[in-house]
């Protein structure tokens, strides 16, 4: 896959470090996952993704879970 | 101090898992008191210290991570900066995270609020190799910065000392202060303009600045309380605006370039030497959270948090029960004997019969709290939320609703506080509701006479069973709730891990306390309340003279009971419970168990004139094994399972969810169910066993 595709963080495997492009999940969780650090190009890493279970991210030195639905509206390259 | 005993109010404020708690634990020891903010669930938590001549009252704001409109916690925490004008508004501040936690900060600078900065878990950062230039920080920050660390009571003097220095210090603009790019800036100059001409006075009391940046955020709060078009019409063109030059909302560029603000201000100040930084919990995380081994892990956490609650509980519980015994029998002996004084009665079987039944179950309650405190201050409970969710999503609830099912098989009073924790109010209604079926303590005292009474050789499995049928049938009940009344999408959830930690003793005993004080006053008024009336329901009307001239006080008793207002009630109830193969002696128990579910058993024995069931109990379940089938004691724990929570889940239930009209659906609801599995389960179980 071409590293500089736009994909769903859900596309993500473990390990992997991406780039936040944009997040499309309604108004108020845009705006509260912003202030969790969840900001245009800031970089996430993935820690696990326990399909179907939730996702285990790293942001900004901090650690946080997300459902698979959330995961699937933040998109990253 | 040239001033003595001045009053000064300060608010906490900080992301969840900062150390809030501790620092405010730290800074007000026990003194403290719970409350709710008026109009919404949100714990309002104030305490209070004498320090230097002041008096300073702290509250604690609720954990967040920004200060929106979105999130209830998050308005309240704004509007109490806002309207309270607390002295001195203390952001803690988790310095092994800066920039995330800055975050906060950024939005309480622009507040303008007198703002100190509590870099707290100092000693972890320094473990950790990362090193602040405090001075430099605390110039671009323009607020005093004190190192804190909070769970070994370390830097409390220093900032006391800047809470005072700052509560009376002449507060002018600030010079430094976040700047959102020439676009941004050239419409918030034109909606703060446009503000300051026709809303002075909103503008003079939060600051045209601060409200032209809320109204661009598109904050529904401050926008209803703009009346100006002009106002709400500039906004409109200039979200718009924004939005084609960046292609994305307002909102989120705004957010971005405070993060900005704070990596610039980061990158002076902060140094750090070591790498990794979460290697300790790097580690715990890759078993705990194990997609194999998660499950397992968290099953025996859970089998340790109730081994410790109901085995090592049920020591204390005892000695309560002996000494409400004996208090019964002390009271009951300043009457001479046989007498049938109501207010012996009254005092005996109603007041210390109500407060005792409740009482006892404190230890289970503090043991309980003290377990959940132990899981969440150590950082493990978010993990068991991650390692639920995925069983907890095929349901249609996500992984945090699990922890309040739980605690529901300690008390549903606790659990329906404990929903809380969740956001959404359709999830959070949906587990309210099932949560009664989570087999509670007190319904543990039902099973621990029924099932050795009719299941002698198969006790293990059959309490297994019981508990087994409530969890299949919340989960069924939660998949109808979500696809009918609650309907609507599961929110994607979100929830920061915080690094494991070892608690603090001293944390967990406030939380304990806390709690168990709370289970104490509002379950205890309630059910005090309610048993008083049930007492005179079991009491009156006295049954006449003669009827019970020459009979044992056994029998006397209960013939009484059987002439009573719930006894009548019990027998006109009994051609609609007959098909689940219940007399009217059970009919008056279950009236009885409403009150609180082990009433139910104190109430069998006395409609079976038997002794106190705790004194006799082997002759009380040979009575039962007389009169009942199996299939029957089967029935009964079933029905006690599924049927009509108690008032005490009732009142919490309506406290919660906010109107009777929940409580009373849930009420009625649930005993509804209860009466038409049963009855099934009698119906087919009389066939096959004929």
């Amino acid at each position: 896959m071409d590293p500089d595709q736009t994909r769903p963080l859900s596309a993500v495997k473990p390990g992997q470090t991406v780039k936040l492009v944009a997040i499309d999940a309604g108004r108020g969780l845009n705006s509260r996952l912003a202030s969790m650090g969840l900001v245009p190009d800031v970089e996430i890493t993935v820690l696990s993704n326990n399909h179907p279970g939730p996702f285990m991210i790293t942001v900004k030195n901090s650690r946080v879970m997300l459902g698979r639905g959330m995961a699937q509206k933040i998109l990253v390259t | 101090m040239a001033q003595t005993n001045k009053q000064i109010t300060v608010a906490l404020a900080g992301n969840p898992n900062s150390g809030k708690t501790t620092i405010f634990n730290m800074l007000t020891g026990a003194r403290q008191h719970v409350a709710n903010y008026p109009g919404v669930t949100v714990e309002k938590k104030q305490g209070r210290c004498k320090y230097g001549g002041y008096e300073i009252t702290f509250v604690d704001l609720p954990g967040t991570y920004s200060l929106t409109a979105y999130s209830v916690e998050e308005l309240v925490a704004r509007n109490f900066i806002i309207d309270e004008h607390p002295d001195v508004v203390v952001d803690i501040v988790d310095s092994t995270n800066l920039e995330r936690n800055l975050y906060l900060a950024t939005q309480l600078i622009e507040m303008n609020a007198p703002l100190v900065l509590a870099f707290n878990m100092s000693d972890l950062a320094a473990q950790r190799g990362l090193s602040f230039d405090t001075d430099q920080l605390s110039r671009l920050l323009e607020a005093p910065i004190v190192q804190t660390a909070g769970n070994k009571g370390r830097g409390r003097t220093e900032l006391l000392e800047a809470i005072i220095r700052t509560a009376g210090a002449e507060r002018g603009p600030r010079t430094h202060r976040v700047t959102y790019g020439s676009e941004i800036e050239d419409e918030l100059g034109r909606i703060e303009a446009l503000l300051v001409a026709d809303e002075p006075a909103l503008a003079d009391k939060y600051g045209a600045r601060w409200l032209a940046l809320k109204l661009l955020e598109q904050d529904s709060d401050i926008a209803a309380r703009i009346l100006s078009r002009r106002v709400l019409d500039a906004v409109d063109a200039g979200a718009r605006h924004l939005k084609t030059i960046f292609r994305d909302e307002p909102e989120i560029v705004i957010a971005d370039r405070r993060y900005g603000f704070i990596s610039g201000a980061c990158q002076e100040t902060t140094r750090s030497t070591v790498e990794s930084r979460h290697s300790a919990s790097d580690m715990i995380d890759v078993i705990v959270t194990h997609r194999i081994l998660g499950l397992p892990i968290f099953l025996a956490m859970m089998y340790l948090v109730f081994q410790l609650t109901f085995t090592i509980g049920s020591h204390p519980m005892g000695w309560l029960e002996h000494f409400f015994d004996w208090a019964g029998k002390a009271v009951g002996g300043l009457w001479p004997a046989g007498s049938d004084s109501a207010i012996r009665s009254l005092l005996v079987d109603g007041v210390i019969g109500g407060v005792g039944g409740v009482i006892v179950f404190l230890p289970n309650i503090l043991l309980l709290f003290m377990a959940i405190a132990l899981l969440e201050d150590s950082g493990y409970m978010a993990r068991a939320a991650f390692v639920m969710d995925r069983i907890m999503h095929k349901i249609g609830l996500h992984g945090k609703s699990f922890i309040p099912m739980l605690i529901g098989f300690g008390c549903s009073v606790p659990a329906i506080m404990g929903t809380r924790i969740l956001e959404n109010r359709r999830t959070r209604l949906t587990t309210i509701m099932v949560i009664p079926l989570m087999s509670c303590g007190a319904r543990f005292t039902i099973y621990a006479l029924i099932i050795p009474a009719f299941f002698p050789r198969w006790q293990g499995p059959v309490t297994w069973l019981v508990y087994l049928i409530g969890i299949v049938l919340a989960v069924i009940l939660i998949k109808v709730l979500r696809l009918t009344l609650f309907r609507g999408e599961t929110t994607p959830f979100v929830m920061e891990l915080p690094p494991y930690r070892v608690p603090t003793l001293k944390s967990v005993l406030i939380h304990m306390w806390q709690r168990g004080w709370m289970y104490l006053r509002k379950a205890g008024t309630i059910i005090l309340g309610i048993s008083i009336i049930l007492w005179a329901a079991m009491s009156y009307p006295k049954p006449e003279q003669e009827s019970i001239e020459g009979l044992t006080p056994r029998e006397a008793r209960r013939v009484a009971l059987a002439d009573s207002l719930v006894g009548r009630v019990g027998r006109a109830i009994e051609p609609a419970i007959k098909p689940l193969g219940f007399d009217w002696k059970i009919g008056t128990a279950l009236i009885g168990a409403t009150a609180a579910k082990e009433v139910f058993v104190s109430q069998l024995a006395i409609v079976h004139a038997v002794a106190s069931p705790h004194e006799q109990s082997q002759t009380f379940r040979e009575e039962l094994r007389a009169n009942y089938t199996p299939l029957t004691g089967f029935c009964v724990l079933l029905f006690c399972l599924i049927s009509a929570p108690c008032v005490a889940t009732i009142a919490m239930t309506k406290q919660e969810a906010g109107s009777w009209r929940w409580a009373l659906f849930q009420f009625f609801g649930l005993t509804v169910l209860a009466y038409v599995i049963t009855l099934a389960v009698y119906q087919v179980g009389s066939v096959f066993l004929a």
